[in-house]
């Protein structure tokens, strides 16, 4: 472990003043972290001002929590801090999924959208016109090969456009769970546009 | 005669077997940064399952590219 490293862990570690004032330090730092993190995020969340500034509090708030109770999993395969402002990026992004009914309070929870589809992936609509064979070949595969499951998945991410991390917060699932579920689906439903002619098989 | 499949949806049907998944990449998102900030060629070729993850899934990308960001300028932060 770098001598750096080594110190942030002895002063977190420490019982006494010395475990406070690192405590300062860290979430000085993850504060510095967090709000650069939002503003280079700042495209797709519309945050600015005092929410931006709580939202950067509370994630650098939570990651020192987390760090503090996780110490002992810190092997010095990294730098220090740069293990530290993992957990103040995930902790963005975790609050910017919860974050995203307070700026979408009108979505509703069941519509599905799937006038959207051809836009989701990038068709515009003179394409679209031409695509329309395939487009209703995804919907097709979309309600033949997915479970129940998948296909509610499919729906939130790709029709109606709600970020994976969103998800999450709202369903108290994972993002491992949820990708691996959407990763199952995705080869899917590869196989039935293979099947249906609209895709080479190694295309 | 098939039409050609839009990059953006022939991108979303392709899964790569080497994906690790989301918890598997965040655990060593950490190490990964580093080694893509001094290496980006030994990053790919150590942690193939973690690029491949990284270049399908939005919201770890997105950490990584953060992660990356932050190190980098506390890199120029110090010189
Ligand atoms: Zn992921």
């Amino acid at each position: 472990m770098d001598s750096e490293s080594a110190h942030w862990i002895a002063a977190l570690q420490d019982s006494g003043i010395g475990h406070d004032d690192a405590v300062g330090r860290l979430h000085e730092m993850l504060l510095r972290i967090a709000r650069s993190e939002l503003n280079r995020r700042r495209g797709s969340h519309g945050l600015a001002g005092p929410e931006l500034d709580d939202l950067a509090y509370q994630a650098a708030a939570d990651a020192v929590v987390s760090i503090t109770a996780k110490l002992e999993d810190f092997r010095g395969e990294s730098r220090f801090t740069t293990w530290a402002y993992k957990f103040a990026i995930l902790e963005v992004s975790s609050k910017l999924g919860r974050h995203y009914w307070t700026r979408h309070p009108t979505t509703s929870l069941d519509a599905e959208d799937w006038e959207r589809l051809p836009d989701r992936f990038g068709l515009r609509p003179e394409e679209y016109a031409g695509q329309r064979d395939l487009v209703c070949a995804i919907r097709d595969a979309v309600d033949g090969s997915l479970t129940v499951k998948q296909r509610a998945i499919f729906v939130a991410l790709v029709v109606r456009g709600i970020p994976l991390d969103t998800l999450v917060a709202q369903t108290g699932s994972t993002r491992n769970a949820i990708y691996k579920m959407m990763f199952d689906a995705r080869r899917k439903l590869r196989a039935a546009l293979v099947a249906g002619g609209y895709l080479e098989e190694d295309g | 005669m098939t039409k050609p499949i839009p990059q953006q949806l022939r991108h979303f049907l392709q899964t790569d077997p080497d994906d690790v998944a989301c918890d598997e990449a965040i655990r060593l998102l950490h190490v990964y940064a580093e080694l893509v900030a001094s290496d980006p060629g030994e990053a790919a070729t150590r942690y193939p399952g973690v690029a491949a993850h990284l270049a399908a899934c939005g919201p770890c990308g997105e950490d990584f590219d953060g992660l990356l960001a932050a190190i980098t300028a506390s890199e120029h932060d110090d010189s």
